[in-house]
């Protein structure tokens, strides 16, 4: 603890040292980047508020419960997207990506009759391999990321259709799959276990990405790729990992969408891409990779749905929503720029 | 070689050469233990090739390395490391947005129950640093420090390695006279029986303070190597640059007094992160060339001039009216034009004929009501191809199929179209060949003579000679003096170019 106090004196008597960097820099970045952190959750805040007083119905327990489950498909699709997008990389290919993976859930669960927990490990293990499809595609053939989702986003919307014969598996065969998403862990509250479930995901991920190997080099690609190679570092190997994880995610929203509507819907998830990525970079994080947190996504994700649910609740109509939340974006993602370059100088 | 010891690091007989150039040849460099040995030489010496050997990213051609006397093939930066030879490249290699322990331990993190302890990498950190006597944070992001202290955190990476030998190239660059002091504290700290620096630098009072020896390379090939001590600035200069090229002949450029027709006129240009007090004036049918080592703000001058990067002026005039350049557009209207040295990024449409690219700024002059007037492209276009005898079956042929002389003088013909007086020339003859060459100089001589003005940025000390009437010389974003084209050689312009301080002949004053 001892380098935190030499910066105090300077930072209490600024007009002194004027060419010299305050050696307390490093401090006051820490504390202003959690500030940020902070201000993301009170603008989360601000918009609860906000569609509270304009029509109460919003704040009834009902309702929150209801954006915290709208949440939990987006938010599952962006933590993964977050590794992918901390890298420097784009993944297009988790909207499609995730309705293979219900499809493949119907497969275990209503083709093969199997039990219920081999349908939530082939729906994520789908997913996984989807991300290493991707990882491979971009790391070892070195095809830009945009691109090679953008394929692999095809393939899996066009695998989906052909696996379930265009039309949607029903889970009538397995008892209480839907209750893996809609059942009450807690009698007497009506939190559903899908919202449980996202921030067990959402926490897992964060210690992934703070805390093994796999979240350090996520950021040190991000940040500088060939100045991580030499510090010998495998990035290609790194970074299929990387994508590969990421798909976990998005096997596990597959699977959570299924038990919610109780079917695999091959035909939907697109779409669903653009909304994990808006998520994201409403957090805080930056396409051009090298920093971002899963909180902010998890606030992004919330904020996502707020907007959603709250225009609705106070009637704005269907169309005039989309326009909001495309300004909210544009807000979010300067307001992030101007921040970056403050930090800069 | 002085002592029997057998040297630390050796180099003995090492070629490396790329397809038409021979970047280095019979190289040889003894390191004793306990030294700091300095490595000098131009721009394009092969320093850096040789440092690319050294790190394995490139394999010789010939010769061999030999590290305590066994012999030894780099076969990857990593593989260097391993050996115990850390290399600090000027572009360093740190991730900016990890802090300070992260990047030093990249790769090595300290972990409990496979989970990354930032704790544990934090004081392992402070630890090092505390050995090394270094006031770092190491919870730092690396992004957020100085130069002085990036190049601190690799030197602290180099030393996490128990490294034997570091090589550092042109480590103060961008550090002041304090900071320069601390890294040299570092690097003699560092110093033992056991290991030794390689020092790339120009600085010479420096190179005095912290080095024993002296190895001198030139176009690729061992010089010499000095005793610090005994030798001189003049006789290392002298090294440098060699007798081999004082022949070259000088041109027409000193033939006539140039009218004093002042066309642009600047004073007290300074930026935020280099310049500092540049002033010149420029005249018309002058070629004005800025000389200087790399990183020594040619380039950032000619940015500046043109509104590319943020800059201050006590004074920018251009024909003798106040003008205020904010962006490139404004440039050109005031009729100057910058040619970049990254031509194929900067300068050209690679994918476009030679008739779009030499028209591109000029299309609106070749419009009407917003529809471009095809006919009179063609014309123009044409004209000038033909004027600067640009060498294309058509106009019609994509840029990139073009040589790269032609394709210089294809974003000259740009300019020219565009009716400019003032013509700034980054690097004019970078990757040309060297017939191509000798047109590019035909081509500057006759604009000139036509009564263009011209800045002419080039590292190539033959090719300022050659073409400058006047000659202005650049060390750490100052201009340290004016020289003419009758007192200019190579010794006195290097002399110029590794002076710190600056002087104040011919600079206009306020």
């Amino acid at each position: 603890m001892s380098i935190v106090e030499t910066p105090k004196p300077k930072e209490s008597k600024a007009p002194t040292a004027p060419s010299s960097p305050p050696r307390g820099q490093g401090l006051t970045l820490r504390l202003r980047s959690s500030l940020q952190q902070l201000l993301a959750f009170g603008s989360l805040i601000v918009l609860v508020v906000f569609f509270g007083v304009m029509n109460s119905r919003f704040l009834l327990p009902g309702n929150l419960s209801d954006i915290l489950l709208s949440t939990v498909v987006i938010g599952l699709l962006a933590l993964g997207a977050t590794f992918v997008i901390i890298t420097g990389g784009i993944d297009l290919s988790v909207g499609t990506g995730m309705s293979l993976c219900s499809v493949m859930v119907g497969v275990v669960l209503t083709y093969l009759g199997l039990p219920l927990w081999a349908g939530v490990v082939g729906g994520i293990l789908m997913g996984a391999l989807i991300g290493a499809v991707n990882g491979f595609l971009i790391s070892f053939l070195k095809i830009p990321p945009f691109i090679a989702t953008l394929a692999t986003m095809l393939v899996c919307q066009g695998m989906a259709l052909v696996v379930s014969g265009t039309k949607p598996i029903y889970f009538t065969g397995t008892e209480g799959f839907s209750n893996l998403a809609l059942g009450k862990p807690i009698a007497g509250l009506v939190i559903p276990n899908a919202v449980f479930i996202f921030f067990a995901a959402a926490t897992v991920a964060g210690v992934v990405m703070s805390k093994t190997l796999l979240g350090r080099y996520t950021f040190s690609i991000g940040s500088n790729e060939e100045a991580t190679a030499l510090s010998g570092i495998n990035v290609r190997s790194w970074k299929l990992w990387i994508y590969t994880a990421a798909g976990a995610f998005t096997g596990l929203a597959g699977v959570i969408i299924a038990a919610r509507l109780n079917s695999a819907q091959p035909g939907q998830g697109m779409g669903y891409e653009l909304q994990a990525i808006a998520a994201v970079v409403i957090g805080g994080t930056s396409l051009a990779g090298g920093k971002g947190s899963i909180v902010g996504t998890v606030i992004g994700a919330l904020i996502m749905s707020v907007l959603t649910n709250g225009l609705r609740v106070i009637s704005v109509p269907q169309e005039w929503q989309n326009v909001a939340i495309g300004v909210v974006i544009l807000v979010a993602v300067y307001l992030d720029m101007l921040r970056r370059k403050e930090a800069a100088t | 070689m002085t002592t029997e010891q057998t040297p630390l690091l050796s180099v003995r007989g090492v070629g490396k050469t790329f397809p038409g150039v021979r970047a280095l040849h019979n190289m040889q460099l003894d390191l004793q233990r306990g030294e700091v040995l300095a490595l000098v030489g131009e721009n394009g010496a092969g320093k850096s090739t040789l440092m690319k050997l050294l790190s394995g990213i490139y394999v010789p051609d010939e010769g061999t390395f030999e590290l305590n006397g066994v012999a030894f093939t780099p076969a990857g930066p990593k593989h260097a490391q391993e050996m115990g030879i850390s290399i600090i490249h000027q572009e360093f290699n740190l991730m900016p947005d990890l802090t300070v322990a992260q990047n030093i331990y990249i790769g090595r993190e300290p972990r409990r129950y496979g989970m990354l302890s930032e704790r544990a990498l934090n004081r392992k950190t402070q630890d090092l640093f505390d050995r090394m006597s270094l006031r770092l944070d190491p919870r730092e992001r690396c992004g957020q420090l100085t130069v002085a202290k990036q190049q601190m955190v690799e030197i602290a990476k180099a030393l996490s390695h128990d490294s034997k030998v570091i090589i550092m190239d042109e480590p103060t660059a961008a550090l002041n006279d304090a900071e320069v002091a601390t890294l040299h504290e570092l690097i003699r700290g560092f110093v033992s029986p056991e290991t030794g620096v390689i020092y790339i630098s120009h600085r010479m009072d420096e190179l005095k303070q912290i080095s024993q020896r002296i190895t001198v390379i030139r176009d690729g090939e061992y010089v010499d190597t000095v005793d610090t001590e005994e030798t001189t600035m003049r006789e290392v200069i002298s090294l440098m640059v060699g007798r081999t090229i004082s022949g070259e002949q000088r041109p027409a450029a000193e033939e006539t007094e140039r009218p004093d027709d002042v066309v642009l006129s600047v004073a007290g240009l300074s930026t935020p992160s280099l310049l500092k007090d540049i002033g010149f004036e420029l005249r018309r049918g002058e070629i004005l060339g800025f000389s200087g080592l790399m990183g020594a703000g040619r380039t950032e001058v000619a940015r500046a001039l043109v509104g590319a990067d943020k800059a201050s002026f006590e004074r920018l005039q251009v024909n003798a009216d106040d003008v205020r350049i904010p962006n490139p557009a404004a440039a050109a209207k005031l009729g100057i034009g910058y040619l970049s040295e990254d031509r194929k990024h900067l300068g050209l449409m690679l994918e476009r004929d030679v008739k779009e690219n030499i028209m591109l700024s000029s299309l609106a002059e070749n419009s009407s009501a917003g529809f471009i007037r095809d006919a009179s492209l063609r014309r123009t276009a044409d004209e000038y191809a033909r004027k600067l005898r640009i060498k294309t079956p058509s106009i019609k042929q994509l840029a990139r199929n073009l040589s790269g002389g032609n394709q210089q003088k294809v974003v000259i013909a740009k300019w020219l179209v565009k009716d400019c007086d003032i013509l700034i020339f980054d690097e004019p003859t970078r990757g040309i060949d060297v017939g191509a060459k000798d047109e590019i100089y035909r081509l500057l001589n006759e604009l000139a003579a036509e009564g263009k003005a011209i800045i002419m940025i080039s590292s190539e000390l033959p090719e300022i000679l050659r073409l400058s009437h006047r000659i202005a010389v650049m060390c750490e974003g100052r201009i340290t003096g004016f020289l003419s084209n009758k007192e200019a050689t190579q010794e006195n312009i290097m002399e110029l170019a590794t002076r710190r301080v600056s002087i104040t002949t011919g600079a206009p004053t306020l």
